[in-house]
C-alpha cells in the first residue's frame, strides 16, 4: 500500500464515521430525507459565501453552508406549518429550488472559477492526497485529513456533551420541552452540525454519497442494536468498513471510489437485512403482514 | 337454526414476530348486530381486516356464508376507521359515496347517473344530502363518519364490517348511526362493529365477540357479556361501576393492560 | 432580445421550439402523475427513483451498447421498479421507517450507478452515449426525434391514467377499501408507480436527476391550492408543469449562460409560492386577512356588548 492509498482510506474512514454519528439521530428522528435536502442546498451557501469572500478556501464558506442548511430546515418547517403541503412535499419543494439558484449562480457568474458542480455532487477522493498542507515548508499531510478529522471531532464533541438531551429529544420531544431542555434550540444546533458535516464530507465523497454515509450505516446498525449507544458504535464501525472495503472495490474495478463505498454500504446493509441476529428476514420467522 | 353469516375458524395472524390473533373462532349468525370488544392491541381491527383478506393469516380462515371472502366480495361492505384516509384529499362527499359502487362497476367503467342516484339516496339516509358537493375536509368528525357509512350503504351488501364507527363522533351522530345499524338488522343484514364503549354494548347490540388476542367469548350479549368474561378480556383490571356486569375500564388501565405473552 | 422576437423564435427557431415542446410535454406528464404521488405521500419517491435510475441506464447501455431512448427507458424502468420494491420491502419487514428507506435506496443505488458508470467509461464510449447528461439534463441537446419519443411515451402514460382513472383515484384515497371491493391493489400500485417512473425518465434528459423531483412535486403542490377536485387538480398540475416548462425554455434561451433545467424549476417554484400565498380560500394571505378581520370583530364585540 502506498502512502496515498493509506491517506485516502484514512480520510474516507474519518468521513464515514463523522457522517454515521449524526446519521443515527437522523434515522431515529425520521429526518433522513432532510440530509438529502441539506446536502444539496449547502451548495447555495457555499456559492453565496464565495461571492462575499472571493475565496474558495475561506472558512466563511463552511459558515455559509451551515447557515443554508439551517435555512433549509426552517423553510421546510415553515411550509409544513401552513398545512398547505405535507412535510415530504415541502422537502421536495425547497431543496430543488435552492439548488437551482446555486446552479444558476455558478453557471452565470462563477463559470471561470473552479467550483465544479460535478465534483460537488460526486466528489473525487482520488485527488485528496494531492491537496496538501504545508507548515513552514514541511509537508503536514493532505488537507482532507484535517477537514475530515475536524468534523469528526466536532460531531464526537457535540454528541458527547448533549448525549442525554439528544436522546430525550429524539425519543420524546414533548417531554424534553416540558423538562426545559429546549428541544427547538437543540434541534437547530443539531441540524447545523449536520450541515457542517455535509459540507466537510462532500469535498471527499460528494453530496449524494454524504447521504449514503449518513443513512446506510445507521440503518444497518438499527437492525443490529437495541441501545442508542450500541447503535452509534455499530454505525461508525459499519461506516468505516464500507469506506475501506469500498476503496478496494474501486481499486479492483478502477471505478469511482465514492460510488464503490456507497455500494459497499448498501451491500453491508443487505447482509444485515438478511442475516441480522433476531431481525434479519432470513433469520426470523417469515413475517406475514399482507 | 339460522345460517351463519360470518365464520372465523382457528384464525392466527402475526405482525412481524408478534401474534395479534391466536387461534380465534367466531360465528356471527345472519341478522346479528355484533360488537367486537377488547382492550387496545387485542386484535379487533386485525380480525376485521383478516375477514376482508387485507391481512394474510398464518393459519385458519374466514368464511362469508360458507365461502371464502374472494367469492363473496359482493356481499360485504367495509367501513374503515375514519383516520385511515387523508381527509384533505381533493374530492367531494358525493364522490366518496359513489366509490361504494366501484366494486359493482368493475374495471374501466365510469360511474354515471345511476351511481349518482344511489349515492344521493344513501346520503339522504345518513342525513348528509345537503353536503353532497362539499370537500370532505370541511366536514366534522361525525359527518365524515356518516359519509363512510353512506359509502358502505350504496354497496347494498349483506354483511357490514365497521371499524370503530363511533370513534370521535358527536352524540347526535352516534344515535343516528345506531338507528341505522338497527334498521340494517331489521332488513336481515349482518353487522359487525369494532366497539370501544363497554357501557353501550347491551343497549346497542344483541351479539358480542370478546377478544384479547384469543377469543374469550362469543355469543348473545345476555349470555356472554358477563363479569367473568369481561375480567378475562381486560386482564382483570376493570373497574365495575355497577353490579350487573356492565362496566367501564378505568382510563389509565387501557394502555397498562398487559399483553398476553405467547 | 425583445418579447416579440422571443415568441417568433418559439415557433420558428428549431432548437428553441424543440426544447420548449419537450419541456412542455415533460411538464404535463410529470405534473399530472406527480399529483398522484403527492397525494399518496410519495413526494420524495420521485427523487429516489430518479437517482436510482442511473444504474439501470448504465446496465442497459452496457448490455446493448445502444443509445436508443427506449433502451434507456427500459433500463431506468427496471431500476426504478427495483428501487421501489426495495423501499417497500425495507419498510414492511423491518423497523426502518420510510424516510430512511428512501434515503438509503436513493444514495446506494446512485452510488452503485456511479461506480458502474465510471467503470464503463474506461471501457467504452459511455460519455458519448450521453450518460453524463444524466445529472443535470441538457435540454439544448433535445432533438425533434427525442420530442416525438417523449410525446409518444407521455401520451401512453396519460392515456393509461385516464383509462384507470376510477381505480387510481380509489387506490390513492383509500387503498384498503379498494382491496375490500376486490381491486388488486398491488397491481394497481405497481402500474401507477410504473407510470411515475415513465414520467421521470421522460424528464431526465431535460432537467436531470437532481431537479426531477421538483417537476413531480411542485406542479401538484401548486395545483392543490386552487381546487378541491382531483380531476381539476391533476389537470391544473399538468398545465402548471407545461407552463413552467415553456417559460423556463424561453427565459433560458433569452439569457446567456442559463441552463434550462434550473430555470424551469425556479419558474415552477415561483408558481408554488404564488399559489401558497394567494390561492383563494387556502392561500396564506387570505387566511391571515380573515384571522385579522375575525380578531377585530371579536374585539369590537367585546367593547360594545
Amino acid at each position: 500500500m502506498s502512502l496515498a492509498q493509506i491517506e485516502i482510506q484514512v480520510i474516507a474512514a474519518l468521513v464515514a464515521t463523522a457522517c454515521a454519528l449524526p446519521g443515527v439521530f437522523l434515522v431515529l428522528r425520521r429526518m433522513a430525507m432532510m440530509s438529502d435536502a441539506i446536502s444539496h442546498t449547502v451548495l447555495l451557501g457555499i456559492v453565496l459565501a464565495f461571492f462575499l469572500t472571493k475565496s474558495l478556501t475561506s472558512p466563511l464558506l463552511i459558515a455559509g453552508a451551515a447557515l443554508m442548511g439551517v435555512l433549509t430546515v426552517s423553510l421546510v418547517e415553515l411550509l409544513t406549518r401552513t398545512q398547505l403541503v405535507r412535510e415530504d412535499a415541502a422537502i421536495g419543494l425547497v431543496f430543488p429550488a435552492l439548488f437551482s439558484i446555486a446552479i444558476l449562480l455558478i453557471t452565470r457568474f462563477a463559470g471561470n472559477v473552479h467550483l465544479d458542480v460535478d465534483a460537488v455532487l460526486l466528489g473525487e477522493l482520488a485527488f485528496a492526497p494531492f491537496n496538501r498542507i504545508q507548515i513552514f515548508g514541511v509537508d503536514a499531510g493532505p488537507a482532507g485529513l484535517y477537514v475530515s478529522g475536524g468534523i469528526l471531532a466536532l460531531n464526537l464533541l457535540f454528541i458527547a456533551i448533549f448525549y442525554k438531551e439528544l436522546k430525550l429529544a429524539t425519543f420524546d420531544p414533548a417531554l424534553a420541552a416540558a423538562l426545559g431542555f429546549a428541544p427547538g434550540v437543540l434541534h437547530y444546533a443539531f441540524m447545523t452540525l449536520v450541515s457542517v458535516t455535509a459540507v466537510g464530507a462532500f469535498d471527499a465523497v460528494g453530496s449524494v454519497l454524504v447521504v449514503a454515509f449518513m443513512i446506510a450505516p445507521p440503518a444497518a446498525a438499527y437492525l443490529l442494536a437495541d441501545r442508542l449507544s450500541h447503535m452509534l458504535i455499530y454505525a461508525a464501525a459499519i461506516g468505516v468498513l464500507s469506506a475501506v472495503s469500498g476503496y478496494w472495490l474501486a481499486y479492483a474495478l478502477d471505478a469511482s471510489i465514492a460510488g464503490s463505498m456507497a455500494t459497499m454500504a448498501g451491500v453491508i446493509f443487505l447482509v444485515c437485512y438478511l442475516f441480522a441476529p433476531a431481525r434479519g428476514v432470513m433469520i426470523k420467522r417469515r413475517p406475514v403482514q399482507a | 337454526m339460522t345460517t351463519t353469516a360470518v365464520e372465523v375458524r382457528d384464525l392466527t395472524v402475526a405482525y412481524k414476530d408478534k401474534p395479534v390473533l391466536w387461534s380465534v373462532d367466531m360465528q356471527a349468525p345472519s341478522g346479528a348486530l355484533m360488537a367486537i370488544v377488547g382492550p387496545n392491541g387485542a386484535g379487533k381491527t386485525t380480525l376485521i381486516k383478516a375477514i376482508l383478506g387485507l391481512v394474510r393469516p398464518l393459519a385458519g380462515q374466514a368464511l362469508i356464508y360458507g365461502k371464502p371472502y374472494l367469492k363473496q366480495r359482493h356481499l360485504v361492505a367495509y367501513v374503515p376507521q375514519r383516520s385511515s384516509v387523508d381527509w384533505d384529499f381533493p374530492t367531494s362527499v358525493l364522490d366518496v359515496v359513489m366509490m361504494g359502487r366501484y366494486g359493482a362497476l368493475g374495471w374501466l367503467k365510469r360511474p354515471g347517473a345511476a351511481e349518482r342516484r344511489a349515492a344521493l339516496e344513501a346520503l339522504d339516509k345518513v342525513g348528509m344530502v345537503d353536503f353532497a358537493e362539499r370537500q370532505i375536509g370541511q366536514l366534522s368528525g361525525g359527518q365524515q363518519q356518516r359519509v363512510f357509512l353512506a359509502r358502505a350503504l350504496v354497496q347494498n351488501a349483506e354483511v357490514y364490517l365497521m371499524d370503530e364507527p363511533f370513534q370521535g363522533v358527536d352524540a347526535t351522530t352516534e344515535r343516528a348511526i345506531v338507528r341505522l345499524l338497527q334498521e340494517l338488522r331489521s332488513q336481515g343484514k349482518t353487522v359487525l362493529v369494532v366497539h370501544h364503549d363497554l357501557q353501550t354494548v347491551p343497549e346497542y347490540f344483541d351479539w358480542v365477540m370478546m377478544l384479547n388476542v384469543r377469543r374469550i367469548a362469543c355469543g348473545p350479549v345476555r349470555e356472554v357479556f358477563t363479569e367473568p368474561n369481561l375480567r378475562a378480556t381486560y386482564g382483570g383490571k376493570i373497574a365495575f361501576l355497577n353490579g350487573n356486569g356492565v362496566g367501564e375500564i378505568q382510563d389509565g388501565y387501557r394502555t397498562a393492560l398487559s399483553q398476553p405473552v405467547l | 432580445m425583445d418579447i416579440g422576437q422571443l415568441f417568433h423564435n418559439l415557433f420558428f427557431d428549431y432548437t428553441l421550439r424543440t426544447v420548449a415542446l419537450g419541456a412542455a410535454i415533460l411538464g404535463v406528464v410529470s405534473g399530472a402523475l406527480g399529483a398522484f404521488a403527492v397525494l399518496r405521500r410519495q413526494s420524495l419517491l420521485g427523487d429516489a427513483i430518479s437517482h436510482a435510475a442511473l444504474p439501470g441506464i448504465v446496465i442497459a447501455f452496457l448490455l446493448t451498447r445502444s443509445r436508443e431512448p427506449v433502451v434507456f427507458l427500459l433500463g431506468a424502468l427496471a431500476a426504478g421498479w427495483a428501487a421501489t420494491l426495495s423501499i417497500a420491502a425495507i419498510t414492511r419487514t423491518t423497523r426502518i421507517k420510510d424516510d430512511s428507506a428512501l434515503g438509503l435506496v436513493l444514495s446506494v443505488f446512485f452510488g452503485f450507478g456511479l461506480m458502474l458508470l465510471t467503470f464503463a467509461q474506461k471501457l467504452s464510449d459511455a460519455r458519448q452515449a450521453g450518460l453524463d447528461k444524466f445529472l443535470f439534463g441538457q435540454a439544448a441537446t433535445l432533438l425533434q426525434s427525442d420530442v416525438i419519443a417523449m410525446a409518444t411515451v407521455g401520451a401512453l402514460a396519460l392515456g393509461t391514467t385516464l383509462l384507470f382513472w376510477k381505480e387510481f383515484k380509489l387506490l390513492t384515497f383509500d387503498a384498503d377499501y379498494a382491496a375490500s371491493l376486490g381491486y388488486p391493489v398491488r397491481t394497481l400500485d405497481i402500474l401507477l408507480t410504473t407510470l411515475l417512473v415513465v414520467a421521470i425518465v421522460i424528464g431526465l434528459q431535460t432537467v436531470g436527476v437532481v431537479l426531477m423531483s421538483a417537476m413531480l412535486v411542485a406542479p401538484a403542490a401548486a395545483a392543490r391550492q386552487w381546487t378541491n377536485r382531483l380531476e381539476t387538480m391533476v389537470g391544473l398540475s399538468g398545465l402548471f408543469g407545461a407552463l413552467a416548462g415553456v417559460s423556463g425554455a424561453l427565459i433560458s434561451s433569452a439569457m446567456e449562460k442559463t441552463p434550462t433545467g434550473p430555470v424551469i424549476v425556479l419558474c415552477i417554484s415561483a408558481l408554488v409560492l404564488v399559489s401558497l400565498l394567494f390561492a383563494p380560500a387556502r392561500g396564506v394571505v387570505w387566511r391571515r386577512l380573515r384571522d385579522l378581520r375575525n380578531q377585530r370583530r371579536v374585539r369590537t364585540a367585546h367593547l360594545q356588548p
